[in-house]
């Protein structure tokens, strides 16, 4: 049996799961975001907080993936449900390139034009949305397709501890020493991470500023 | 005191000190005085202190010591965003929005100040033209436009909402030459019409005699003399001496000022 083969005849299945990862990876990067940016924005303006947050967000970088979800599995409210934990593994290896690019986007703007805005009168609010995000926004934007491409590959190890996703293939091929049903859950994985790659840069391109 | 005294300086030094944040000292007792429609240029090389004056009349930096006051009144007590908003701010790297249009950047303080859309657009369309610029270029973004087109861009933004102060931070510094002395020309005849306040830096002495009213010599943090152009070619002040000699014949084209 090819390997198309069994994905026309499991389709049902193929779709379920990612889907599934799809969810997984999404939701781990909104969160992401939410919490990056404004971290990202502190560290940039604060430089008290640059060391602080940048380090965490190293530190949890270099947890082996494995290992973190098996710390947080005795946590009360999220070893409840394998989803949420996986989120929240997810939303920590994101934010480091969230971060990051926030702070290097919002930093690398150009003095003059922070200068000139503050000169005329621009509020520090109205200085971070009308100028400094605006033009830090390609910047992080590839920040956000790096943790989108990370996660997509991170979450495929999520269904170790039984969230889901593309995954499953995976472990059930490993389990059952079958290469096809590896390749089932790893070629959607790849063409999902692929394609992000693909729309997030055509987007991130579209924002350049002048 | 009384604020806001017609007669009264418009802007004013007293006592003035500036220190970096680790006791290194920019600026120290500075005494100074600029009136009502002239222009004051602040003349001395890197690190003088010239604009260190300047930003310490936006607040963009606070003095360490003494107080500056505007209109009469100590800017240390007054709303910052308001205070900056009346004076118009030009600077050498000009700072355009690169994401903005020529109409966004010179329309953004009256946005912000909620003027209405049809007004922006009249006075943007005003100030292209009152800085000699094509009423076309509304459109273009900064990336398309030269230096000097870029620098008038810059003026017409800092007079957007009408500021009676203007501060201008060695604003033709950068452009070519030939330009330069475009620029100068025009700027002196658009300040005879608009009858600004202008505090102008600079390190060139030619530009210094031919736009200002008077001229404030500074060298290492401290004013050393202020004096009108013409006295400034006969000064006794070796500071003000070294100057002239250092510009030496360049310095005929004085001799024929504000004839173009």
């Amino acid at each position: 049996m090819t390997l198309l083969h069994f994905l026309l005849q499991n389709h049902d299945q193929v779709l379920e799961l990612t889907l599934e990862h799809l969810w997984l990876v999404g939701v781990s990067t909104l969160l992401a975001v939410l919490v990056g940016i404004p971290l990202g924005i502190l560290s940039a303006h604060w430089p008290v907080w640059n060391k602080p947050v940048l380090g965490t967000a190293n530190i949890i970088q270099t947890i082996p993936s494995l290992a973190l979800f098996g710390f947080l599995l005795p946590v009360p409210w999220l070893g409840d449900r394998a989803d949420r934990l996986a989120i929240l593994a997810l939303t920590l290896y994101a934010l480091l390139p969230v971060i990051r690019n926030t702070y290097t986007g919002i930093r690398g703007v150009d003095p003059a034009v922070v200068e000139a805005g503050r000169g005329m009168g621009l509020t520090d609010g109205q200085l971070l949305l009308q100028v400094e995000l605006p033009l830090a926004l390609s910047v992080i934007l590839s920040g956000v397709r790096v943790a989108v491409v990370v996660s997509v590959g991170l979450a495929t190890i999520a269904a170790a501890i039984g969230a889901g996703g593309l995954g499953e293939f995976i472990f059930r091929g490993l389990a059952m020493v079958n290469n096809q049903l590896i390749l089932a859950g790893a070629i959607p994985a790849a063409v999902l991470a692929l394609s992000a790659d693909f729309g997030l840069g055509w987007l991130e391109k579209r924002l350049q500023p002048r | 005191m009384q604020a806001n005294t017609v007669d009264g300086p418009v802007i004013e030094f007293c006592d003035v000190a500036y220190a970096l944040p680790n006791g290194q000292p920019l600026l120290s007792r500075l005494n100074l005085q600029v009136h009502r429609g002239e222009t004051l240029v602040l003349l001395g090389r890197s690190g003088s202190g010239k604009t260190t004056t300047l930003k310490l009349i936006n607040r963009l930096l606070n003095p360490s010591a003494g107080e500056v006051r505007v209109n009469g009144a100590p800017t240390a007590v007054s709303d910052v965003i308001r205070l900056r908003r009346s004076i118009g701010y030009v600077i050498q790297d000009v700072g355009l929005f690169p994401h903005f249009t020529v109409e966004k950047n010179i329309g953004l303080v009256p946005r912000i100040e909620g003027w209405t859309a049809e007004r922006i657009h009249r006075r943007v369309e005003e100030l292209l033209q009152l800085v000699g610029l094509e009423v076309q270029m509304a459109s273009r973004y900064p990336h398309q436009l030269s230096g000097g087109q870029r620098q008038r861009v810059g003026v017409a933004r800092a007079l957007a909402a009408d500021p009676a102060i203007l501060l201008m931070d060695e604003p033709f510094g950068a452009l070519d030459a030939l330009t330069r002395d475009q620029l100068q020309r025009e700027f002196s005849s658009l300040q005879r019409r608009l009858n600004k306040t202008v505090v102008f830096v600079t390190h060139d002495l030619r530009e210094a005699l031919r736009l200002g009213s008077r001229i404030a010599l500074m060298e290492s943090g401290r004013l050393v003399t202020v004096l009108s152009p013409e006295d400034f070619l006969r000064s006794n002040d070796p500071l003000a001496a070294a100057y002239v000699r250092a510009f030496g014949n360049g310095l005929d084209s004085v001799a024929n000022r504000g004839e173009p």
